[in-house]
């Protein structure tokens, strides 16, 4: 499963002056597609938080951060903050997935289709893992069942190779399971 | 026409799309309306497409999300292979492999076999025929 976003931590400071000596180190974990990109976003909040450019500051350390168990199911809980059309808003997501890259994937794509919203207009401003007795959201709590059970109801066959796809078939697909 | 076989935790399925092409795996987990967590004894518990499966008749006795030893021993109980390969479709699937990996003096043979029983049938029929004639 390759991920378009990737989560890095990204560590960095301000350039030591004679003022000060050993300046604050601040560490942040965000998502990009890429190290330069991740590197960029950091200074781009870096310089809306403390009074530091890329170009009086140094970075230290950047970091993918993988996830520990992504054979396990857990819901996420995303924060952001997004600029529609008219202004800034806050809003809270839910989403089921094996790991978190997949649920800021999930996140970035409903924005764009329920919203509009492009990525760059989007800021993550926390995510969690959310245990199933907190999660608010009906349709991620639809799925908290030990005993789920549903058909699948149109079942479009595939041909199991793209070299085997035609543009002609002989008859009408059987879409009965 | 209701429906017979259900998306359920214990479901088998067969992979029909993808790298995983025909392996049967087990639906281990819901994640949301289009994905299961799936697993199997010789692949590492991954997600899923719906898309990519297709539902086969046997269930086994699972609990949500088992360990890898409590499922292979799972199968086991349930006996999965054999019922799969007893099973028409199974059958079906064993004898279209075996005749894609025939070699030439293969097929040769099966020419040969095809005519002997061929062969065979002809005459009981034209014994058949001359009974009641």
């Amino acid at each position: 499963m390759s991920y378009k976003y990737h989560q890095f931590q990204v560590v960095g400071r301000g350039l030591p002056t004679e003022t000060e000596e050993q300046p604050k180190i601040y560490r942040m974990k965000l998502w990009a597609t890429n190290e330069v990109r991740a590197k960029s976003k950091f200074w781009y909040y870096l310089r809306k938080l403390k009074k530091v450019k890329k170009s009086n500051g140094q970075m230290l350390a950047i970091n993918e951060i993988f996830e520990k168990n992504p054979t396990t199911i857990k819901n996420y809980g995303i924060w952001l903050r997004y600029q529609s059309r008219t202004g800034y808003h806050n809003m809270y997501k839910e989403y089921r997935d094996t790991t978190l890259n997949g649920a800021i994937e999930q996140m970035y794509t409903e924005m764009a289709s329920r919203h509009r919203v492009r990525h760059h207009c989007i800021q993550v401003i926390k995510t969690a893992t959310i245990p199933a007795k907190l999660c608010k959201r009906e349709s991620t709590k639809q799925f908290h069942n030990s005993k789920i059970k549903f058909p699948l109801v149109f079942k479009k066959v595939r041909p199991p190779t793209r070299k085997l796809k035609t543009t002609y078939k002989a008859s009408r697909p059987n879409l009965f399971v | 026409m209701p429906f017979k076989r259900y998306v359920e935790i214990g479901r088998i399925a067969l992979v029909n799309y993808g790298k995983d092409y025909g392996k049967l795996v087990v639906i281990v987990d819901v994640i949301d309306q289009n994905r299961a967590l799936v697993d199997a004894p010789d692949m590492v518990r991954g997600q899923m497409n719906f898309k990519r499966l297709t539902l086969t008749d046997i269930k086994i006795d699972i609990k949500r999300v088992p360990n890898k030893k409590t499922l292979i021993a799972a199968m086991e109980a349930a006996d999965v292979k054999s019922k799969w390969e007893n099973s028409s479709w199974g059958r079906k699937l064993i004898v279209q492999k075996k005749r894609a990996s025939l070699n030439d003096f293969d097929r040769f043979k099966v020419m040969l076999a095809k005519i002997k029983k061929a062969g065979v049938v002809r005459q009981e029929l034209a014994k058949l025929k001359k009974e009641t004639a």
